[in-house]
C-alpha cells in the first residue's frame, strides 16, 4: 500500500481521535465520579455546536472566541440540573440514573429540534491547508485537534492540581471518607457534572468547525463516548485520550479499507471485544467500578 | 399484591385487548395490537431486568433480529407462523450465545454491552445489503385476506405471544428459576454461594427475554410488511420497554402489562394532540416516574392500600 | 477410605503476593478443626480456595475423593461445602425465611419452593430465629444476622461447614449460645472448620488446631500443644515477646 496514503489515513485518524478524546473525557469523568451514564452528553455537544454556529452566522463571533463562553453556559446549566434534580437519585441503581438522563435527553433533544430544526449546519472558516508531500492537512482540523488536546490537558491539570480537582478525585475514590473529611459531596457532584458538560460544550464548538452539526448525530456522539470510555478505561483523562486516539485511528483505517459503515461497526466490535477481554479498559485500574 | 387482584387485572387486560374488534374501528384494533406488542416486549424484558435485576438494553436487538429472521424466512417461502417460530428460535440461540459474552459484565458495563448489541446488529443489517436489503429495507410478503381480516389476525397473533410470555412468567415466578433470579438481583455473590448456578440462570433469563421479542418482532414485520435497520433496531424502543416495566412495577407478573399499556395509550393520546412535542412529553413522563413513582403503578396501589 | 477434604500443595498468588503457599491438609469426617492465625495470614483466602471462590494457582483440593480444584462456588455448595461469611451477606429485600429457603432450595435437598419453606422454618427454629421468619432480612441486628447465616448454611445440608468468624462482634452470653449450637451441629455428624480469633472458642470446641502464618501452615495438632508451640507464639506476638514467653510461660499466658 502507498505509504503517503497510509500516513494520510493515520493522521486523519489522529485528528479525529483527538476530538473523540475530548468528547469522551467529560463523559468519562461523570461516569467515573458520579457513577452515572450521562445520556445527555451527545445532545449537550450538539447544543453547543448549534450555539456556536448561531453566534457565528448571526453575530459574527469567531468560534475560538465563543468556545469558552459556550462551554460555560452549558456547564453551568448542567451543574444546576445536577444540583436540583439528579442529585436526588444519584445513589440509586444504574437503571434509574440512566433512565432519568435518557428522559432529560428526550426533552432537550425535542426542544432543540423544534427551536433549531435538524438541518446540518457548520462554521466554515477556510483557513487553508498544509501540504507535506502527498499528505494534505486542512488547518481548521489541525486547529480543532490542538485545541481539543489543550482542553483535555487543561482538565487533567484541574484534576491533578486544583483543590476542586483533588476533591473530585477524593469523592471518586471513597464518597463516605470524602464526606467525613468535610467535602460537600452534593456540591462536588454538581461541579463534576458541570465540568463534564463544559467539556461537552467546548467539544461541540470545535466539532462545528470541522463537521456539519445536526441533532441526528446526538446518538452517534454518545456512542463514541461510550466506546472511548470502555476502550481507554473509565474515569481517567489519560484513558480517554488513549481510547479516543485508538478509536479515531481504528475508524479511519476501517473506513479506508472497508467503507464508512464498516468503520462504525469496527468501533463497536472493538468495544465489545474489550469489554469481554478487559472490562477495565486499556489503562483502567482493576477493582474500581 | 394479592394474587386474586392480580388475576382479575390480567384477565381484564386480556379481555380488553381481545375485545378491541367489537369497536369495529380499525384504529382501535391497531392500538390494541400495539398494546399487545409492547406487552409482550415488556414481559420479555421483565425476565432479565425485573427478576434478575440486569439493566438490559438489548430488547431492540432481539426484536430486530426476530423481524429480519422472520421476514427472510417468509420471503424464502416458509409459511408465516412457522417463520415466526423459526425467528423465535434464531433469537433464542443468539441470546444464549451473546448472553455468555455480555452477562459476564455487571452494572453499567452490562447496560453498555447490551446497547452495543443493538448497534452492532443494526450496522450489520445496513451493511449486509445482499441479504437484508441494506438501508433501503426489506419488503415482506403481505398476508392476503383484506385489511379487516389482517388487522384482526395480527391482533390475535400478538395476543397469543403475550399469553405465551405470561405463562412463562408465571412458571418462572413459581419455580426455582424465579427464586434464583431474585437472589441474583439482590446479591449475586451470595446467590452463587448458596448454590444458585448464576451463569446458567442469567443466560436462561436472557434467552427468555429474547425469545418472545424475536417472535413479536417477526409478527410485527409481517404486520407492517416492511422493515429497515433503523426501525427494527431502534434505540428508542430499547429504552422505552424498560421504562414501561418500571412504570408498571418490575419483577411482577401484571406490572409489565400495566406499564406498557399505560405508556402506549398515553403516547397515542399525546401523539395525536402534540405531534411536535411527543418526545419531550415522553421524556417528562420518564422523569416524573423516577421521582414520583419509584415502585411503579403497582407499588402505588400497594401504598394506597397500606395507608387506607 | 479417602479423607473428607484433602489439600495438597495448595498455593494462591495475587499479583506478586503469595496469599497461601504450599498448604497440605487432611480433614477426616466428624472432626472439629480450629483454623487460627494473625490478621492477613491467609485464612479467608484458604476458605475461598476450598469453596471455589478462588482457584488455586498450584496444588489440588479434593473433597470426598473427587478433585474439586476448579469448581465454581455453586458447585461447592451443592457438594456439601457450606460456609458462613465474616461479613454477613443476606439477600436484603427477602424475608429471613426466604433467605434460608434459598440455601435449602439450591444446595439442600428441597425439590420445590414449598418443601424448602418447611425445611427452612425448621432451621430457623433451631437457631432461634423462628419468631423473625417473616421480617425483612435487612433489619436484623448483627447477632441475628450471624444466626441467619448459620441457618442458611444448615439448610444447605453441609457435609463440611466452614464458619468464618461466626462469633466476631458477639457478647459473652451470645457466644455461649453459639458454642452450644455449633456443638449440636457437630453432633449431627457435620464436619466443622472454625476460623476464629477468639481463643476461648477455639480451645473449647476444636479437637485439632491449624495455624496459618504468612500463607503457610506452621502448626497442626491438639489445641494445647499448638498454643504452646513457640513458632505459633512468635507468629502472633513477634520474636522478642516469644523469647520472654519461653522463659516464663505461665506468667505470660496469665498476662
Amino acid at each position: 500500500m502507498d505509504v503517503a496514503l497510509l500516513v494520510q489515513v493515520v493522521l486523519n485518524g489522529l485528528m479525529l481521535g483527538a476530538l473523540y478524546a475530548c468528547i469522551a473525557v467529560g463523559f468519562s469523568l461523570v461516569w467515573g465520579v458520579l457513577n452515572i451514564i450521562n445520556m445527555l452528553h451527545g445532545s449537550l455537544i450538539v447544543l453547543a455546536g448549534y450555539l456556536t454556529c448561531s453566534l457565528w452566522t448571526e453575530a459574527h463571533i469567531h468560534p475560538f472566541a465563543s468556545l469558552i463562553p459556550v462551554g460555560l453556559v452549558i456547564g453551568v446549566g448542567a451543574a444546576v440540573l445536577q444540583f436540583v434534580l439528579i442529585n436526588r437519585v444519584v445513589q440509586q441503581p444504574v437503571l434509574t440514573t440512566l433512565t432519568l438522563t435518557f428522559g432529560l435527553d428526550m426533552i432537550l433533544y425535542n426542544l432543540m429540534n423544534s427551536v433549531f430544526d435538524a438541518t446540518p449546519r457548520r462554521v466554515t472558516l477556510d483557513l487553508g491547508r498544509v501540504t507535506l508531500g502527498e499528505v494534505v492537512l486542512p488547518w481548521d482540523r489541525i486547529a480543532a485537534m490542538l485545541v481539543a488536546l489543550a482542553l483535555t490537558a487543561l482538565l487533567y491539570g484541574i484534576l491533578r492540581g486544583s483543590r476542586l480537582g483533588r476533591a473530585i478525585v477524593a469523592v471518586r475514590m471513597d464518597r463516605e471518607a470524602a464526606s467525613l473529611m468535610g467535602i460537600r459531596v452534593p456540591r462536588i457532584y454538581a461541579l463534576t457534572f458541570g465540568l463534564g458538560a463544559f467539556m461537552a460544550g467546548v467539544c461541540g464548538a470545535l466539532l462545528s468547525i470541522v463537521y456539519p452539526i445536526t441533532t441526528n448525530a446526538t446518538g452517534q456522539l454518545l456512542g463514541k463516548a461510550f466506546i472511548v470510555c470502555v476502550v481507554g478505561g473509565l474515569g481517567t483523562v489519560p484513558g480517554a485520550l488513549v481510547g479516543g486516539l485508538a478509536l479515531g485511528v481504528t475508524e479511519s483505517l476501517g473506513s479506508h479499507w472497508f467503507g464508512p459503515q464498516a468503520a462504525a461497526l469496527l468501533g463497536f466490535a472493538l468495544m465489545l471485544a474489550l469489554l469481554v477481554v478487559r472490562p477495565t479498559g486499556l489503562l483502567g485500574r482493576k477493582g474500581y467500578e | 399484591m394479592a394474587s386474586h387482584w392480580r388475576r382479575i387485572g390480567i384477565g381484564l387486560w386480556l379481555l380488553g385487548v381481545a375485545a378491541a374488534p367489537l369497536s369495529g374501528d380499525n384504529y382501535v384494533i391497531k392500538i390494541a395490537t400495539f398494546v399487545a406488542f409492547y406487552g409482550a416486549l415488556a414481559l420479555s424484558w421483565n425476565f432479565i431486568g425485573g427478576y434478575a435485576g440486569y439493566p438490559s438494553f438489548a430488547t431492540a436487538a432481539f426484536v430486530g433480529l426476530g423481524s429480519y429472521a422472520g421476514a427472510l424466512c417468509q420471503n424464502a417461502g416458509v409459511p408465516m407462523v412457522l417463520s415466526w417460530g423459526l425467528a423465535a428460535g434464531v433469537t433464542a440461540i443468539a441470546a444464549a450465545a451473546l448472553g455468555f459474552v455480555v452477562l459476564r459484565l455487571r452494572g453499567h458495563y452490562f447496560a453498555i454491552g447490551s446497547i452495543a448489541l443493538v448497534e452492532i446488529l443494526s450496522l450489520i443489517a445496513s451493511w449486509w445489503s445482499g441479504l437484508t436489503g441494506g438501508g433501503e429495507g426489506l419488503n415482506v410478503t403481505i398476508l392476503p385476506g383484506g385489511p379487516v381480516f389482517i388487522a384482526r389476525f395480527f391482533l390475535y397473533a400478538m395476543l397469543a405471544i403475550v399469553v405465551l410470555a405470561l405463562v412463562a412468567t408465571v412458571l418462572v415466578e413459581r419455580g426455582r428459576l424465579g427464586f434464583g433470579l431474585r437472589c441474583i438481583a439482590q446479591n449475586e455473590d451470595a446467590a452463587e454461594m448458596v448454590g444458585v448456578p448464576t451463569t446458567l440462570y442469567k443466560v436462561l433469563a436472557f434467552v427468555l427475554s429474547g425469545v418472545f421479542c424475536g417472535a413479536a418482532g417477526a409478527a410485527y414485520a409481517s404486520w407492517v410488511a416492511y422493515i429497515a435497520p433503523t426501525d427494527a433496531f431502534s434505540i428508542l424502543l430499547t429504552v422505552k420497554v424498560p421504562v414501561m416495566v418500571l412504570l408498571g412495577g418490575p419483577g411482577t407478573v401484571f406490572g409489565p402489562l400495566l406499564g406498557s399499556s399505560a405508556l402506549v395509550l398515553l403516547e397515542e393520546t399525546v401523539w395525536a394532540r402534540f405531534l411536535e412535542f411527543h418526545q419531550a412529553i415522553l421524556g417528562a413522563v420518564i422523569v416524573a416516574l423516577i421521582f414520583f413513582l419509584p415502585g411503579g403503578l403497582l407499588g402505588l396501589a400497594g401504598r394506597v392500600r397500606k395507608s387506607a | 477410605m479417602s479423607a473428607l477434604l484433602e489439600l495438597t500443595g495448595v498455593s494462591k498468588r495475587f499479583g506478586g503476593i503469595d496469599a497461601v503457599r504450599g498448604v497440605d491438609l487432611r480433614v477426616e469426617r466428624g472432626e472439629i478443626i480450629g483454623l487460627i492465625g494473625p490478621n492477613g495470614a491467609g485464612k479467608t483466602t484458604l476458605v475461598n480456595l476450598i469453596t471455589g471462590v478462588h482457584r488455586a494457582t498450584a496444588g489440588t483440593v479434593r473433597f470426598e475423593g473427587a478433585d474439586v480444584t476448579a469448581q465454581r462456588p455453586h458447585e461447592a455448595a451443592r457438594r456439601g461445602l457450606a460456609r458462613t461469611f465474616q461479613i454477613v451477606q443476606p439477600f436484603p429485600q427477602m424475608t429471613v425465611l426466604e433467605n434460608v429457603m434459598a440455601g435449602s432450595l439450591f444446595a439442600g435437598a428441597s425439590a420445590t419452593p414449598a418443601i424448602a419453606r418447611e425445611d427452612a422454618m425448621q432451621h430457623l427454629e433451631r437457631v432461634g430465629l423462628g419468631a423473625q421468619a417473616h421480617r425483612p432480612a435487612a433489619i436484623l441486628t448483627l447477632p441475628s444476622r450471624k444466626r441467619l447465616e448459620l441457618a442458611k448454611s444448615l439448610a444447605m445440608k453441609p457435609r463440611l461447614l466452614l464458619l468464618d468468624e461466626v462469633n466476631a462482634g458477639l457478647n459473652t452470653s451470645e457466644i455461649d449460645g453459639a458454642l452450644e449450637l455449633i456443638r449440636s451441629i457437630a453432633a449431627d455428624g457435620v464436619t466443622i472448620i472454625l476460623i476464629e480469633h477468639l481463643m476461648k472458642v477455639v480451645l473449647s470446641l476444636s479437637q485439632r488446631v491449624l495455624v496459618l502464618h504468612q500463607g503457610a501452615l506452621i502448626a497442626d495438632g491438639p489445641p494445647r500443644a499448638v498454643v504452646d508451640d513457640p513458632r505459633v507464639v512468635e507468629a502472633y506476638l513477634g520474636a522478642r515477646f516469644a523469647a520472654r514467653f519461653a522463659q516464663h510461660p505461665t506468667e505470660a499466658s496469665r498476662a
